[in-house]
């Protein structure tokens, strides 16, 4: 991509922007499962991923793809995998075991219509809650939403980073229209970008202690096959990585590893505003209903309704205090959203009664539009 | 060869979990002892497991060890092949784990003739969750989940893996130890995938439930019950039924996955020079 600094400005695809961001941030690895609307991810990544001694591979089914990811991230690559609502039901198996063993990964949910096979393949949203909640037990994660193919280059470099940083599972969260829509794209040199890798071991292979972690939460990670001989198991374990069940062990585990995310919220919260320094009513939206709200929000605007739009770029954690904020000072929050009401509820949450919060659903498989928003916006 | 393995074991973990007359011990001991010979560095060895009885073993292993979730553990290990080519990774899988939940994966595994070393933990029953039926319980046996009978056919997991195209496929059984651990050492020395079905008895959940004896009387059922694969061809399928025919079923030299993607990223890096 060095190279790409002579015609750094590029028309590209979402799905696209997302793989050269991820060949940028430095991963290495891809298994996958083929998809729509995701796959030309996989297919992009099958081309470069050798041209730069990297692996890709295409697995037998989802949740052999997400079990390949954590392998190779434990032997030192970094790795991703690509999916679609189908298919990310099934990287959950796996996505659970990064998580609580702690395996730096990034899967990319391109979410379609569902449930089930749903309308393949028209954009949705219901995959909000799924890629919170999506597997079993108390388990950090980090999802990301971006709104245009610039953001998904961004996020999905941010997305690595983090998944590094704090040794986690990244979420990259897309909406279909954006995976497939062609836009304009400032790609930056490899130089510019900031790269992150998970911490290292400091101390030698005798004294290593695999999730013994310091006040931030994250433990150095050693790869396998580097003189430092530790146990992963998605067995409850204590600072050695050996099981335990004793119950203050167990308790201490599962803390550190909710915390870890709190510790670095502020750190990993991306958001958009736009016209909320003196609006009255507040749009919530993600990925490209943010779109449409943003030309909403301006039509208001021009109608004399003061209008703002508050875009979370990060939606797990989710931005609690900034739609605490918002919800002190404005009239009502609409949250126009392409399912039944999953991110209103958590704005709901957020605002704690402080203001009118609307939900706006349409689960037709078309994209809410501008207009629709703008409907909601008139009414007073 | 060397005289102990205890330096593979990390022993500050024993006792083990393992039920007392388990044969998972006896196939643990073939392994180390074939990891000795070979005189493979303990750093160079990753040990991978599904869930179950014969999954725990890693946990008691000085190498780089990973339990991972049920049936999965050969999609794993693929990563860490890719990732680390000279990594030797060695999965420890059971009945269940291997040719139910993970079947799947096992075929494929050995289609792409992956560079993983399989070892097939078969004790004809599920131990962990207390003795139900696997896709290797015979026939006709009981089972907490066939108290009537098992009336499934169980799976001939050797004349399966070959058929995926592995390129190296044996079955012992504990009751053939030293040849258990040669299998295993030429396992572990052919490139490409490899895999050994160990058969093995679970006294606690098979033997008792089947009123088959004790442990040492399972192990000579298995030693009586066992037929050379020259001697079983020489018999009527009649014959044959309801034994253990053991042996080397295939030794391939087919090249492996590894090898033919280091020839992708070879056209992959000329490609993109051009």
């Amino acid at each position: 991509m060095a190279d790409s600094c002579d015609t750094r400005v590029k028309l590209l695809q979402g799905n696209e922007s997302c793989a050269e961001a991820a060949l940028l941030a430095g991963v290495r690895f891809f298994a996958g499962y083929p998809i729509t609307p995701s796959s030309e991810i996989a297919e992009i990544l099958s081309e470069r991923l050798p041209q730069l001694g990297g692996k890709f591979i295409q697995m037998e089914d989802e949740i052999a793809s997400m079990a390949a990811v954590v392998g190779a991230s434990l032997a030192g690559m970094k790795a991703m995998t690509a999916t679609s609502g189908p298919g990310f039901s099934l990287k959950q198996e796996n996505l659970g075991f990064a998580s609580f063993t702690e395996v730096p990964c990034v899967i990319v949910n391109v979410q379609r219509t569902g449930p089930s096979t749903g309308l393949p393949t028209s954009p949705g949203q219901g995959d909000l809650m799924q890629a919170r909640w999506g597997t079993h037990g108390d388990h950090p994660v980090v999802a990301l939403y971006p709104s245009s193919v610039s953001e998904a280059f961004d996020l999905t470099v941010k997305a690595v980073n983090i998944a590094e940083r704090l040794r986690v599972p990244v979420i990259l969260l897309m909406d279909e229209v954006v995976a497939h829509m062609r836009e304009r794209v400032v790609v930056p040199c490899q130089d510019e970008i900031e790269i992150a890798w998970r911490p290292r071991p400091t101390v030698p292979p005798s004294d290593y202690l695999p999730y013994a972690a310091g006040p931030d939460g994250v433990p150095a990670m050693a790869d396998f096959g580097t003189g430092y001989r530790w146990h992963v198991t998605g067995l409850y374990h204590d600072v050695t990585g050996f099981p335990t069940s004793a119950p203050a062990k167990v308790d201490a585990l599962v803390r550190r590893l909710c915390g870890k995310i709190t510790n670095h919220k502020r750190d990993i919260t991306f958001t958009w505003d736009e016209h909320m320094d003196d609006a009255r009513v507040a749009v919530v939206a993600c990925g490209i209903v943010a779109r449409s709200a943003r030309r909403a929000v301006r039509l208001a605007r021009e109608k004399g309704i003061a209008a703002g739009l508050f875009q979370p770029k990060t939606i797990w954690p989710f931005p609690d205090e900034q739609v605490a904020e918002i919800a002190a000072r404005v009239d009502r929050i609409i949250v126009p959203e392409m399912n039944m009401g999953q991110l209103v509820g958590e704005v709901e949450r957020a605002a704690r009664g402080k203001c009118e919060v609307i939900g706006h659903s349409r689960v037709d498989g078309e994209p809410i539009t501008p207009e629709e928003i703008l409907a909601r916006l008139e009414e007073v | 060869m060397a005289g102990s393995i205890d330096e593979y074991l990390r022993t500050q973990f024993m006792p083990h979990i393992w039920c007392p007359g388990c044969g998972h011990g006896i196939i643990l001991n073939a392994l180390l002892r074939a990891i000795a010979r070979l005189d493979l560095p303990k750093d160079q060895v990753c040990v991978v497991s599904g869930i179950g009885c014969a999954s725990r073993a890693p946990g008691y292993l000085d190498f780089n060890t990973l339990h991972t979730t049920h049936g999965r553990a050969l999609a794993f290990a693929t990563g860490i092949k890719l990732a680390q080519p000279d990594l030797h990774v060695i999965v420890v899988t059971g009945d269940g784990d291997g040719a139910a939940i993970g079947g799947n994966h096992l075929i494929h595994a050995a289609r792409r003739n992956m560079g993983l070393t399989t070892i097939m933990f078969n004790n004809s029953i599920y131990g962990m969750t207390n003795g139900q039926y696997s896709p290797l319980t015979p026939s006709g046996r009981l089972a907490t989940t066939a108290p009537y009978g098992n009336v499934e056919r169980n799976f001939d997991m050797c004349e399966l893996v070959k058929a995926s195209g592995a390129n190296y496929v044996a079955r012992a059984t504990v009751a053939h130890a030293r040849q258990l651990s040669t299998y295993i050492e030429r396992a572990i020395t052919t490139p490409g995938f490899a895999f050994v079905e160990a058969v093995g008895n679970c006294p606690t959940y098979f033997g008792r439930r089947n009123k088959l004896g004790g442990p040492v009387e399972m192990v000579e059922t298995l030693k009586k019950n066992s037929i050379t694969i020259a001697a079983a061809d020489k018999l009527d399928p009649a014959e044959v039924k309801g034994k253990i025919i053991i042996g080397e079923f295939y030794r391939g030299d087919a090249p492996g996955y590894i090898e033919l993607y280091d020839g992708v990223i070879e056209r992959a890096k000329e490609a993109a020079g051009k």
